[in-house]
């Protein structure tokens, strides 16, 4: 077994020391959500590490601390392309290492509109002790996570996540839609789920001074999502669904904190779920390794 | 163990691809050493406004505050690509180019709110709209200096 700090503290390291190491941070603009997305993606050249932990309570069974590192990184103005790292701690039982995810987002259209699409591609491959519910789709429910850890991660998953990603801002309001649709690789029906959001900064306005704690650094929203079933039984029956207020602090460091209370809303669905997460963003990552392979100076 | 390794194989092949693409997008012809310039046709964006957008008035124009936070917001957001002073970095051009300080500041604005997706300025309409006025604010105080084209692009 893993312990939990070998888990944990590699996501600190790496913010810790890239942070030090590295040139002067972006100040970030996040958005709060942990589920949904928004049609923003990352400036190009940045590099964002981010940690986020999912505090779970687990009926007829051991309550959970899921984690997961993401590295975000924008590849052009139209693509950004991520990696995450999965762990999990289930209490009274163990530690482990749950897998990883490659995802991309893409965004068609030149310019901004109404309503703008992003297109969402992940490949996942996990093992069935993954806890983290970075997304809730098909019939996921809570008494999937009554396995033991060891006997869950005995199962392998090799997945492939598609989104749409419908986003719309308005009047300093961002409403965003997601659909989601996942296939086991391994011969299992798709999946479906959604997730819903919106958010706003607590001031339009920046204020003309610098400072940590302004109205304009914090975005307060919330964001609804759960399971829609699968191909062969569609619909909300046997699937879980949540609701959860979400809050961003954009601090002018370049360090941006998230929490998010979730609360399940049917008897399928945890009935708790604590989120929280730390993300630094690095400007002009892309061209440091450039330079380090003889780039452009 | 396995897994782990994958992972980390997977990572870096995923970051040397992403950084071989920023590279390529951004790279001009310009030899090292010497000064990138940039094409002209960039400030023809700003051309692209419609109408209407064009016309639209600053709503801060007579914010006291608004050349200040539009200041902060340019060192937060902007000043990795079009430098410190505005004066062109080694990503984008000079802001003080005539082109852009002789454009309405709606037009500006638009610019702002749409990106130019496709040649590496992103879209800032995450930023709210006062925000962004701001911003423009800021721009048009910086006057023009320096001809398009000529761009200096040294971070100063």
């Amino acid at each position: 077994m893993v312990s939990p700090c070998r888990l944990v503290l590699p996501g600190f390291f790496f913010v810790s020391v890239l942070s030090v190491f590295f040139p002067p941070p972006a100040h970030a603009q996040e958005r709060p959500y942990f589920v949904a997305y928004d049609h923003y993606l990352e400036e190009p050249g940045n590099l964002e590490i981010e940690y986020f932990s999912t505090y779970g309570t687990q009926r007829g069974g051991n309550n959970f601390l899921a984690y997961w590192v993401e590295f975000e990184y924008g590849a052009t103005a139209w693509w950004t392309t991520e990696f995450y790292l999965d762990g999990q701690t289930t209490f009274r039982d163990s530690t482990v290492f749950t897998g990883f995810r490659w995802e991309n987002r893409i965004r068609p259209l030149k310019r901004e509109h109404f309503i703008n699409p992003v297109l969402y591609v992940e490949y996942e491959t996990k093992n069935g002790a993954d806890k983290i519910r970075k997304e809730v789709e098909g019939h996921d429910v809570e008494s999937d996570f009554l396995v033991s850890n060891g006997e869950a991660r005995k199962e392998h998953i090799h997945e492939i996540e598609l989104k749409l990603i419908l986003s719309s801002t308005f009047k300093g309001w961002n409403f965003t839609e997601n659909t989601v649709a996942a296939k086991n690789l391994s011969n299992s029906p798709w999946e479906f789920g959604y997730a819903l959001g919106a958010s706003r900064p607590l001031a339009l306005k920046a204020s003309a001074k610098r400072c940590t704690f302004c109205p304009q650094n914090f975005i307060g929203g919330v964001e609804m999502y759960g399971g829609l079933g699968d191909r062969y039984s569609f619909g909300l029956r046997d699937t879980s669904q949540y609701l959860a207020p979400v809050l961003a602090w954009n601090m002018p460091s370049g360090w941006a904190l998230r929490i998010s209370p979730g609360f399940g809303l049917n008897d399928n669905s945890h009935r708790f779920l604590l989120r929280w997460g730390v993300s630094r963003e690095i400007t002009g990552f892309g061209s440091m390794v450039g330079r380090l392979f003889g780039g452009r100076k | 163990m396995k897994a782990m390794a994958a992972a980390l194989a997977v990572c870096t092949s995923f970051i040397g691809v992403s950084v071989v693409l920023a590279q390529s997008q951004t790279s001009d012809k310009t030899p090292v050493g010497a000064a990138p310039k940039y094409d002209p046709a960039i400030y023809a964006e700003l051309q692209k406004a419609p109408e209407k957008a064009r016309k639209r008035a600053n709503p801060l124009q007579n914010d006291p505050d608004a050349v200040a936070a539009g200041g902060i917001l340019f060192g937060q957001h902007c000043a990795e690509c079009h430098g410190d002073a505005a004066r062109g970095g080694t990503k984008a051009p000079s802001l003080r180019a005539a082109e852009v300080q002789g454009a309405t500041p709606g037009a500006i604005f638009w610019v702002l709110t749409n990106g130019v997706v496709r040649k590496g300025m992103p879209v800032w309409s995450k930023l709210p709209e006062p925000q962004r006025w701001q911003l423009v604010r800021y721009i048009k105080s910086l006057g023009g200096t320096v001809p398009a084209g000529d761009s200096p692009v040294t971070k100063p």
